[in-house]
């Protein structure tokens, strides 16, 4: 029957959107969970700061390089279309603005999120299934306050730091292809950028996108570690949705607050 | 004699299958006490709900007279730092020391000067014999080993309750008699209460005070250890002894082996 | 991990963070030490103002002094008012002309301001009253081709 395969499908997107809505509903709710439970990882900073060593200071080497490349890369191609136009000079323009608005936030949080991300989902996910977050709990330690929460402050703190040492490390590296290797006007380059940015609007901007990344990713991976189901299995999973939903959780997220960025948030 | 533990009339179920009827038992102070019966028996689901972490619905299960049917979140976390627990594998956390798995309760719980807390983990480590290896990870530890830190960490604020996940689970001969005295050493040492849960006959019935029998979710019989071994129920006999095949079957229960085969002898 | 090593690394990390976003602020970004932020308010109607639109640059002398801060319609006059915050360490007279200017034939639109000779300078919320609307592709190609038309006609007219 045509009609009731039809009508399996359309159930099956039904059921598929509620258990995405649902699932986006829990993880908010757990963000409520870690922030009412956030006062030990402030009473006690050391534990944030180990979080923020295996979260941050472990991605820098994987966010510099990206950084550099996609700098270079900016710096190429800016660089080859501008020159049809007569506007090389622009290339600084165009290598930071696109990198402080938009791929600085963006691509660092798409590798913190694969990075430290999914380490953060595996590692509370095999504590839960060593019977480690029971064995806390049995010992009257909230595993949130004292596991989830200082993760996920490690993650929040550390986001926006990377994303601009990623924006800093494009510049350098369109800087190095442009000005250095193309041998585009040294002055040129660093005079019309900063003429086209604006500390406001681009770069306090950036870094509040990174913020709300930094939340998102966190919240995400701490989540899916905290309910993953305890075998091996359960865990690997848990790991691959981390990078899934946290990936269209930031693009998303990254629309939304772009529309309104640049229509000036009214 | 008091007791600390007093379960009466408890059904418990997960969805709508009843994992526990009629459950009717008592832990006196300064006991220990041995609830044995075959994995998916039910044993571990009592040991959940004597903990805290599973809540009975029907009946009631009160520990040091609390009632923990309704308990709050709070009075729940006042109880457990008065409770020890030794999960089925040690569950030690494992992105911590041997020294500091063992201090981490005294860290979260009391106010005392790291000089204290030095030299009282070093007596629990010592009173298990592993004081040689606090600086060690857990992961650099045999089976037995960490059981036995686990041990020190679940007696580390000297509980009055200590509970007993499978604690001769995976171990070798030596660690296991090992690990049976020190549970019968530190429960007469601190005064304590234990009760254990086990699916080991033998060792369990050289320390403990009162066996508790459980089959399908009831308690089929009980005794001292002398009448469990004396015992003539035939389920009693056939698990003491190890028979393979008695009261409870050896074949799971299926339909007859004809239709299986497809042989419709007719 | 020793607790040492440990915090020496997160330092390193913020700190190269931290420099990270001074390079943005200072290198890249318009956040120089000199321009401190505070700036004045001028208002200027103009009859038409193109692709203007908030946050151009306001320059005099190929100088940026200042960024469009708004742009209304004004329902009473008929014309677009925008609002300018010009950086207050630069003063301009009174009679400062501003008109709406292309960087290049295709690119972003700005304003120019031209200094005029009075003594009282411009304050905030003063008004801009000699200003100069954006020049329209479309009307100026109307225009070229139309006298070109008119010239043409013109020599027919000789002609006959």
């Amino acid at each position: 029957m045509p009609l009731e395969r039809t009508l399996r499908g359309v159930r099956l997107i039904g059921d598929r959107t509620l258990r995405i809505v649902e699932r986006v509903g829990a993880t908010v709710a757990f963000l409520g969970l870690i922030l009412a439970q956030s006062g030990p990882s402030f009473r006690r900073f050391g534990l944030v700061i180990r979080e923020i060593f295996y979260a941050g200071v472990q991605s820098l080497i994987i966010i510099l390089v990206s950084g550099l490349f996609v700098g270079m890369v900016l710096g190429l191609q800016g660089h080859e279309t501008l020159q049809n136009y007569g506007s090389e000079q622009s290339v600084g323009v165009l290598v930071a603005l696109s990198l402080v608005r938009e791929l600085g936030p963006v691509v660092s949080a798409l590798l913190f999120a694969s990075r430290a991300g999914s380490a953060i989902t595996a590692e509370i996910g095999l504590m839960k299934a060593t019977e480690q977050l029971s064995a806390m709990e049995m010992m009257a330690v909230s595993p949130i306050a004292r596991v989830v929460a200082p993760r996920f402050w490690g993650g929040v703190f550390s986001m926006p730091l990377l994303a601009m040492l990623f924006s800093a490390m494009g510049i350098i590296g369109g800087f190095l292809v442009a000005v250095v290797i193309i041998g585009v006007d040294d002055g040129a380059f660093w005079s019309q950028m900063q003429a086209a940015v604006d500390f406001r609007h681009d770069i306090v901007n950036g870094i509040i996108k990174s913020v709300v990344f930094g939340v998102a990713v966190s919240a995400i991976a701490t989540f899916e570690g905290y309910e993953a189901p305890p075998t091996a299995e359960g865990v690997s999973g848990a790991t691959t949705r981390t990078v899934v939903s946290s990936s269209l959780a930031i693009l998303a997220l990254d629309l939304v607050m772009t529309a309104f960025m640049l229509k000036g948030w009214n | 004699m008091t007791n600390l533990v007093e379960i009466s009339d408890l059904n418990f179920g997960y969805n709508d299958r009843l994992v526990l009827k009629g459950i009717n038992l008592t832990v006196p102070k300064g006991s220990l006490v041995a609830i044995m019966g075959l994995s998916g028996c039910g044993k571990t689901t009592l040991l959940r709900l004597i903990g805290g972490q599973l809540r009975a619905r029907e009946g009631s299960v009160e520990v040091a007279g609390y009632r923990l049917n309704h308990i709050s979140q709070h009075d729940l976390y006042v109880l457990r730092r008065r409770l020890g627990m030794l999960f089925q594998f040690g569950a030690l956390f494992t992105d911590l020391s041997v020294y500091d798995n063992v201090a981490f309760q005294m860290r979260e719980h009391t106010d005392l000067p790291e000089s204290l807390i030095r030299d009282l983990t070093l007596m629990k480590l010592n009173a298990v014999g592993l004081r040689g290896v606090h600086s060690l990870m857990p992961s650099e530890l045999s089976g037995g080993m960490a059981r036995r830190v686990a041990l020190a960490r679940a007696t580390a604020l000297d509980p009055e309750l200590i509970l007993y996940d499978e604690p001769f689970a995976g171990l070798d001969p030596i660690s296991l008699g090992v690990i049976g005295q020190l549970i019968r050493r530190l429960n007469d040492a601190l005064g304590a209460t234990s009760v254990l849960v086990t699916h080991d006959v033998q060792e369990s019935l050289k320390i403990v005070d009162y066996v508790y029998f459980v089959s399908e979710g009831v308690i089929v019989a009980q005794g001292t250890p002398d009448e469990i071994r004396a015992s003539a129920t035939p389920f009693v006999h056939q698990f003491v002894w190890g028979e393979v095949d008695g009261p409870l079957p050896f074949h799971y229960p299926a339909q007859a082996m004809q239709n299986d085969l497809g042989l419709r002898g007719g | 991990m020793e607790r040492g090593t440990l915090n020496l690394w997160v330092g390193i990390f913020v700190l190269l963070g931290f420099i990270s976003f001074l390079m943005l602020a200072f290198k890249v970004g318009n956040l120089t030490a000199g321009g401190s932020g505070s700036t004045y308010t001028v208002v200027a109607h103009f009859d038409n103002i193109g692709q203007l639109k908030e946050r151009a640059p306001v320059r005099s002398a190929g100088v940026l002094v200042g960024r469009v801060q708004g742009v209304q319609f004004d329902p009473v006059h008929y014309n677009a008012e925008v609002t300018m915050a010009i950086d207050s360490q630069f003063k301009f007279p009174k009679d400062t002309s501003a008109s709406v200017l292309t960087s290049g034939i295709l690119g972003e639109q700005y304003i120019g301001l031209d200094a005029g000779g009075d003594d009282k300078m411009l304050k905030n919320g003063d008004e801009i009253k000699l200003t100069q609307g954006a020049m329209v592709l479309e009307r100026l190609i109307g225009q070229f081709l139309f006298s070109k038309a008119q010239e043409g006609n013109a020599d027919k007219g000789g002609q006959k």
